[in-house]
């Protein structure tokens, strides 16, 4: 008798959980799910901006925290004839146009990029699987770039389009990574175009000749082999609408948590 | 709250008294109803487990994008303090392993690997213990970022009126004479004997610990770690990296706190049944207490 009960109680339990599990599965394909659970990252970022503002630095670390190997993530090296040929002179001819809405559209060489003021930081990678790793980067102040550029008043966001082909777009065509900030986080101290990492030249692996650093955001939004800047105030026309590669898969344009 | 006119009904259904009392239905003797839970504690309660029940799945989803855990600011790769990985022969998976520090066990079929279609698939947690069942990263987060605020804004709303009506300072907080009779009370429970007519109209020595524990100790740990792994609110909170030693060191505590509160729903549900089940579930569903004997203050 209190053996049946027990296990009636126990596949009611199971029963009622595997229930509950396909049920949250099954919530998780509907459109208005994503939608909806999506909206609370509205919030989050509102929130986690009311904490910390414009400034609020990420912490920085010091040489001794350097991991030994810096992992790479994401592409490891961007499989274009295009991109072989700059590789094969050391990027000497790598340009990166800043464009869209600005006053004062620019197209910068390596060179220029590498004389303008830099800022040199040991921080944390924070990938959104989970890991971290520090590392030191030393880049140009996305700010000061934008200050050059001088944006419109309708420009919202900065968007950044690399040299790394992700597959094929249902239209058939290549779809390259790309990624983008709002002009806040864009204007963060810490938000810098990287050409160095750990003192060296920046690998191919970590994304040569320069990659974003957003260091108050997840991995995937530190777009690498970044190729080309453009100001828009809307992205809602590009790629799949959601403002980068991984959001068009699904993942938080906020990257913030 | 309470009629003598109630104890007639006791006799009625002619079931077995031990039956009676294990399923926690009204003695045979007399017996009055009281009023255990306020209508805010049953709706949160629920509300609670609704949401710890999606917090806990979808932050083993999103474990499963990396299943390993490390001690300090970041991760020292080589160094896992807890991994659960898949041993492959060419192609196929073979083998699930846990590693704990040194150790290793064989854990095939639920952790490192597991069968997805019938297919043995590397995977941390198997798909029957994430929210959603498939690897899906971007969902797991969706998820566990929504259902976060409901935890929180839960959990404020409980605490806010648990002090405003004085539930937390006389129903919560251990008193003195708790602690001296926490040795016999492990010992009742531990012999299965759960307070009975007037002593069962409180919270024995052992849950006010076990509740207090979870409402003021582990829920706030399992928030601040979480918060700690964002790198917004590092920037926001630097201290929050010192207090927990790292965002890594943060990020094993949360998976502690996740399994704390596991290890608290299998007590809690195990001496629910065992303290007579629908006697319980139903004082947390109607808020109404059926207690043994004559109603002093009746």
């Amino acid at each position: 008798m209190a053996d049946s009960r027990r296990n009636f109680l126990k596949s009611a339990f199971a029963a009622s959980g595997a229930l509950a599990l396909s049920g949250c599965t099954k919530l998780s394909e509907k459109p208005w799910v994503q939608s909806a659970l999506g909206e609370v990252e509205n919030v989050t970022r509102r929130v986690q901006r009311a904490f910390a503002g414009r400034h609020a630095l990420a912490p920085e670390f010091t040489k001794s925290d350097i991991a030994p190997v810096f992992r790479a993530n994401g592409t490891l090296n961007p499989q274009t004839a295009d991109y072989a040929a700059h590789a094969a002179n050391g990027f000497r001819d790598w340009r990166i146009p800043v464009e869209g809405l600005v006053e004062k559209p620019l197209s910068l060489s390596m060179d220029e990029l590498r004389s303008m003021p830099s800022r040199t930081q040991i921080t944390r990678h924070d990938c959104v699987e989970g890991w971290s790793c520090i590392g030191e980067w030393t880049g140009a102040p996305l700010a000061l770039i934008l200050a050059a550029a001088r944006p419109k008043p309708k420009a919202r966001y900065v968007m950044f389009f690399c040299a790394d082909p992700m597959g094929n777009l249902p239209s058939g065509e290549a779809a390259f990574y790309y990624e983008s900030l709002d002009l806040l986080e864009a204007s963060h101290p810490q938000t810098i175009l990287a050409y160095r990492l750990n003192g060296q030249v920046l690998p191919i692996e970590h994304g040569a000749p320069v990659r974003l650093r957003a260091e108050r955001q997840l991995g995937y939004k530190m777009a690498k082999y970044v190729q080309r800047i453009e100001l828009v105030d809307s992205f809602a026309a590009i790629g799949g609408g959601r403002g980068g590669y991984w959001e068009d898969q699904g993942y938080s344009w906020y990257a913030g948590i | 709250m309470t009629s003598q006119a109630e104890s007639v009904r006791g006799g009625r259904t002619g079931l077995p008294a031990w039956l009676r009392k294990a399923l926690g239905l009204a003695p045979e003797g007399p017996y009055y109803k009281f009023y255990r839970h306020a209508l805010l504690v049953r709706l949160t309660h629920w509300a609670n487990a609704i949401i710890l029940f999606v917090m806990l799945l979808s932050g083993l989803q999103i474990f499963n994008a990396h299943p390993a855990l490390y001690w300090g600011k970041t991760s020292q790769f080589d160094h896992p303090i807890l991994s659960l990985t898949a041993r492959w022969d060419g192609d196929t998976v073979t083998q699930g392993v846990t590693q704990i520090g040194p150790w290793q066990f064989d854990t095939t079929g639920v952790l490192g690997a597991s069968r997805i279609d019938g297919e043995m698939t590397a995977r941390g947690f198997p798909d029957w213990a994430t929210i959603p069942g498939p690897q899906w990263l971007a969902m797991g987060r969706l998820w566990h970022f929504a259902f976060a605020w409901l935890f929180v804004l839960n959990g404020l709303i409980f605490v806010a009126w648990a002090y405003w009506r004085k539930h937390a300072q006389r129903d919560l907080w251990p008193t003195r004479a708790d602690i001296r009779h926490l040795p016999r009370e492990i010992a009742d429970h531990a012999r299965l004997r759960f307070p009975r007519g007037e002593a069962a109209k409180r919270y024995n020595a052992l849950q006010k610990l076990a509740y207090a524990f979870v409402i003021f100790v582990l829920a706030p740990l399992v928030i601040l770690t979480g918060l700690t792994m964002s790198p917004t609110m590092d920037s926001a909170f630097p201290f929050l990296l010192w207090v927990f030693g790292g965002r890594q060191t943060a990020r094993t505590i949360h998976f502690i706190c996740a399994f704390s509160f596991l290890a608290f729903f299998i007590v809690h549900i195990v001496m629910v049944v065992l303290s007579g089940s629908w006697n319980n579930i139903r004082s947390m569903i109607t808020g109404r207490y059926v207690i043994e004997g004559k109603d002093s203050h009746g």
